[in-house]
C-alpha cells in the first residue's frame, strides 16, 4: 500500500529516538553494573519516594492553578474577534521566546532578598522569605507552564459555537448556569489536554527547583544528579516517574470519556 | 379571528454595527397569537430584527415593549421568549430528552412535571421514543423538531423562529411549513418567523413584513402584499411580476411602454413618472384586435399547472402565465384588466440623478473640469468652468456603470436594490452620502459593494445662477 511506505522515516525515527531509548532505561533499570539482573536500583529508588511524592504534590497545585487561572482567560479569548484572538494568543506566546533559564533566573531576580518584590513588601510592613520554597517553585512552574494550559483550553473553547451559549441563555440560564451546563461540559476535552500538557512537564522538569526552590529538589533534579554517577538508580527512578505520568494519563483519559458521555 | 392586542411592541428601533445601518427605524406591533414573518433579502436586517426581540442585540435607539412593558435592555434569560435558531444550536453532549427538558430544569420544576411536559412535547414534533437519541445522531429534519420542541416546551408567550428551515431540502421544508403552521395553531402561540423565502412566508404566515435595507417596506395579509403590493421592490421580492415604466397621465389614466392604458388608481397627480405592477397571471392573451400590446413569444417553459411565456414587446420582456400555451415565434395579442393594473410610486425620487457640486479645480487648455464628490476628485472631460463654479449636474441613470476593482470614481457602494424593468435592470445603489440610480443589462447581487464610474457625456450640467447672483 503506497500510503503505508509513507510513515516508514517515522517509523524509524521513533525507533531510534523512542522505543530503543525506553528500552536502554529498562535494561539499566533491571540490572546491576556488571549487567546482570537485579531489583536493587528499585529499591536505592525509594529513598527518594519523599521527593518523589513532593514533585507530584507540586505539579498538582502548579496545574489546579494554572487551571484556575486559564479557564476564564481562556474563555474570554475565545469570544473575541477573530483578529483579535490570533493577536492574544501570539502575545501570551511572547515570553516562550525567551530561553527558558533567563525566564527562570529573571524569577529569581524578581523573588530574591533585597529584589524588587521583597523591598515593595517590606515597604508595606511584609518580611517573608520570597525565594527558596515551595511557593517560589510554584511560581516558576506557573509562569513556565501557564501558555500550555491556555493554548488547549482555547483551541476548544473557540470551537464552541455561539449559538449553543445564545440558546441556553435564551431557554432561561443566566452566566453561571451557562457556564456549568453548556460551557464547561463542552470545554472538558480542552482541559484534559491542559492538565496533561502541564501536570506532566512539571513532575518531571528539573532546574525550576533548583534555581527556586533552595534546598527542596525535585524528582527532576535528582534524576539528573543520581543518573550522573549511576546509571542503574537513575533509570530506576526515571521508569518510576514514566509508569506513574502513563497511569496518570490512562487515568484522564477514561475519565474524559466519561465525562463526555454522562453530563 | 385573533386578538388585536399588540403582545410584542417595536418602537422606531435603530442599530448600528460596525459603522453600518442595519436597522432604521422599524415599527412593528406583533399582535398575540399570530404568525407573523418578517420576510427580506440577506442583509435586510430580519435577523437583527429578531434578535432585539430575544435579548441578544440591545438598539441603538428605540424601544422594544413587551406586554406594553420597556424590556430594553433585559437580559435574554429573563425574557418570555424563546428562539429556534438557524443551525438549531442543539447541545451536542446532551441527548434529544435533556435538550427539551434544559428550559425546564432551569425553572426547577418537578421532575414529574418536567417529564410529562417533555413527553407531551415529543407527541406534538412526532418524535415519540426518540428521548435517548443524540443530537449526532438525528437527521436534519429530526433536529429541526427537537429544536422546535425545547423552545415551545418553555411555554413562552412567544416564539422567535430564525431561518428555521434554511438547511433542510425542499421535500421536508414543505413538510415542516404546514407542520409549523398546525403546531403553531394547536399551541396558539404567537410565532415570529424570519426567512427569505417568499413562498414560505406566504404559505404560513398570518401576516408577512416585508423588509429591505433595515426598514419595513410593507406590512400586510399574504394575500395584501401580494396583490397590491407598496412599491416595485416588494413586487419584484414577492412572486413574479413585470414591472415597467410608466407615466401616470390623470387619474385612471397610465401610460405603458407608450400605449395609454386604463387602471383604477387615483391620486398619483398629472404626468407622473410612476412604476407600474402587472402579476404574469393577469395578462390575458387576446387576438391582436381586441389586443393593448402585441409581441412575439419568445419561449415557453411547461410549470405544471401552467406554462411561463417570455414575450417581446418592441425591445420589452414581458413574463405571462397561461395555461394554453402559445407557440414561440407566434404573434399574439396581449390584455390586462384595469383592476389589475397597479401603480406604485417609485423608489428612486427622481427620474434622474440630481447633485450640486462646486468646481474644485480646472484646466482650460485640457478643456476639463474637476469636481470633488465625496472627497474624491471626479474630473468631467469635454467641459470648462472656472474655479469655484456651482454647477448643478443631472445625470440620466445610464450614465454611471458598475466597473472593475481599483477603477471606480466612487469605490464601496452599496448596492440597494436590483429590479428587472422589462428592458434593462434598474439599480439603486447608495454611496456615502447619497443614492444613485443606475440603469444596467447586467444582474447584480442586491447587498454587495462595488466601484462605479461616471459617464459626465450623458449628462446635462447648469451653472446653478442664483448662486452667482449671491457673488
Amino acid at each position: 500500500m503506497k500510503s503505508k511506505k509513507t510513515s516508514y522515516p517515522y517509523l524509524l525515527w521513533m525507533l531510534i529516538f523512542t522505543i530503543i531509548p525506553i528500552g536502554m532505561v529498562l535494561y539499566y533499570a533491571f540490572t546491576d553494573e556488571t549487567g546482570s539482573f537485579t531489583l536493587n536500583n528499585f529499591v536505592n529508588a525509594s529513598d527518594y519516594s519523599e521527593v518523589f511524592l513532593y514533585s507530584l504534590l507540586i505539579a498538582l497545585i502548579s496545574t489546579v492553578i494554572c487551571l484556575v487561572l486559564a479557564y476564564p482567560l481562556a474563555y474570554r479569548i475565545s469570544r473575541c474577534s477573530e483578529k483579535n484572538q490570533r493577536l492574544i494568543i501570539m502575545l501570551l506566546m511572547v515570553p516562550m521566546w525567551m530561553n527558558f533559564l533567563l525566564r527562570i533566573y529573571s524569577w529569581v531576580l524578581i523573588l530574591q532578598n533585597y529584589g524588587p518584590l521583597d523591598m515593595i513588601l517590606s515597604a508595606v510592613g511584609i518580611d517573608a522569605t520570597l525565594i527558596g520554597n515551595s511557593g517560589a517553585v510554584i511560581v516558576g512552574m506557573v509562569y513556565e507552564f501557564l501558555p500550555f494550559m491556555i493554548l488547549p483550553l482555547h483551541t476548544v473553547m473557540s470551537k464552541i459555537d455561539s449559538s449553543l451559549i445564545e440558546a441556553a441563555q435564551d431557554l432561561g440560564g443566566n452566566s453561571l448556569y451557562v457556564l456549568r451546563k453548556v460551557i464547561f461540559p463542552l470545554s472538558v476535552p480542552g482541559i484534559i489536554s491542559g492538565i496533561t500538557m502541564v501536570f506532566v512537564p512539571t513532575a518531571s522538569t528539573f532546574l525550576v527547583a533548583q534555581y527556586l526552590g533552595g534546598t527542596q529538589f525535585m524528582i527532576g533534579d535528582v534524576i539528573e544528579r543520581v543518573f550522573q554517577s549511576d546509571h542503574n538508580t537513575g533509570s530506576a527512578i526515571a521508569l518510576v516517574l514514566m509508569v506513574v505520568i502513563l497511569g496518570f494519563l490512562v487515568f484522564m483519559n477514561k475519565f474524559g470519556d466519561e465525562e463526555a458521555v454522562s453530563v | 379571528m385573533l386578538e388585536k392586542n399588540a403582545i410584542v411592541s417595536l418602537k422606531n428601533l435603530h442599530f448600528s454595527y460596525e459603522n453600518e445601518v442595519v436597522l432604521n427605524g422599524i415599527d412593528l406591533d406583533i399582535y398575540d397569537k399570530e404568525f407573523i414573518t418578517l420576510l427580506g433579502p440577506s442583509g435586510c436586517g430580519k435577523t437583527t430584527t429578531l434578535r432585539t426581540i430575544a435579548g441578544f442585540i440591545d438598539p441603538d435607539e428605540g424601544d422594544v415593549l413587551f406586554d406594553n412593558e420597556r424590556i430594553n435592555g433585559l437580559a435574554p434569560h429573563k425574557r418570555s421568549v424563546n428562539t429556534v435558531f438557524q443551525k438549531y444550536a442543539l447541545f451536542p453532549h446532551l441527548n434529544v430528552y435533556d435538550n427539551i427538558a434544559f428550559g425546564l430544569k432551569i425553572k426547577k420544576l418537578p421532575k414529574k412535571e418536567i417529564d410529562e411536559k417533555v413527553k407531551k412535547m415529543l407527541a406534538v414534533v412526532d418524535l415519540k421514543g426518540y428521548e435517548h437519541r443524540r443530537i449526532a445522531n438525528l437527521s436534519g429534519g429530526q433536529q429541526q423538531r427537537v429544536a422546535i420542541a425545547r423552545a415551545l416546551v418553555c411555554d413562552p408567550k412567544v416564539v422567535l423562529l430564525d431561518e428555521p428551515l434554511g438547511a433542510l431540502d425542499l421535500k421536508l421544508r414543505k413538510d415542516m411549513q404546514i407542520e409549523l403552521k398546525q403546531i403553531q395553531q394547536k399551541t396558539q402561540k404567537t410565532f415570529v418567523y424570519v426567512t427569505h423565502d417568499q413562498e414560505e412566508a406566504l404559505t404560513m404566515s398570518d401576516r408577512v413584513a416585508v423588509m429591505n435595507n433595515g426598514v419595513i417596506a410593507q406590512i400586510g395579509t399574504p394575500a395584501d402584499i401580494y396583490n397590491e403590493p407598496a412599491n416595485a421592490f416588494v413586487a419584484d421580492f414577492i412572486g413574479e411580476a413585470n414591472i415597467f415604466n410608466g407615466i401616470m397621465l390623470e387619474d385612471c389614466k397610465v401610460s405603458i411602454l407608450g400605449k395609454e392604458i386604463e387602471c383604477v388608481d387615483t391620486g398619483f397627480g398629472n404626468n407622473k413618472p410612476i412604476d407600474v405592477v402587472i402579476r404574469p397571471e393577469d395578462v390575458e392573451v387576446v387576438p391582436e384586435s381586441e389586443a393593448q400590446f402585441v409581441g412575439v413569444v419568445q419561449d415557453a417553459i411547461f410549470k405544471g399547472v401552467h406554462y411561463e411565456m417570455s414575450v417581446m414587446v418592441g425591445n420589452c420582456q414581458w413574463l405571462i402565465h397561461s395555461t394554453v400555451c402559445q407557440e414561440v415565434g407566434k404573434k399574439i395579442g396581449m390584455k390586462v384588466a384595469p383592476f389589475n393594473i397597479h401603480i406604485m410610486n417609485k423608489l428612486f425620487p427622481t427620474p434622474n440623478n440630481e447633485f450640486d457640486v462646486e468646481v474644485y479645480y480646472s484646466d482650460k487648455d485640457e478643456n476639463t473640469t474637476t469636481i470633488l464628490l465625496e472627497g474624491r476628485e471626479v474630473t468631467i472631460p469635454d467641459t470648462y468652468y472656472e474655479e469655484g463654479t456651482k454647477l448643478h449636474i443631472s445625470l440620466p441613470p445610464d450614465g454611471l456603470h458598475i466597473t472593475g476593482e481599483n477603477s471606480g470614481e466612487l469605490d464601496e457602494v452599496y448596492i440597494e436594490s436590483v429590479i428587472w424593468k422589462g428592458e434593462h435592470n434598474e439599480i439603486i445603489l447608495e454611496s456615502d452620502e447619497r443614492k444613485w440610480l443606475m440603469q444596467s443589462d447586467q444582474d447584480e447581487q442586491v447587498s454587495t459593494y462595488v466601484p462605479i464610474c461616471f459617464d459626465f457625456s450623458k449628462a446635462t450640467i447648469t451653472v446653478d445662477e442664483v448662486a452667482k447672483d449671491e457673488e
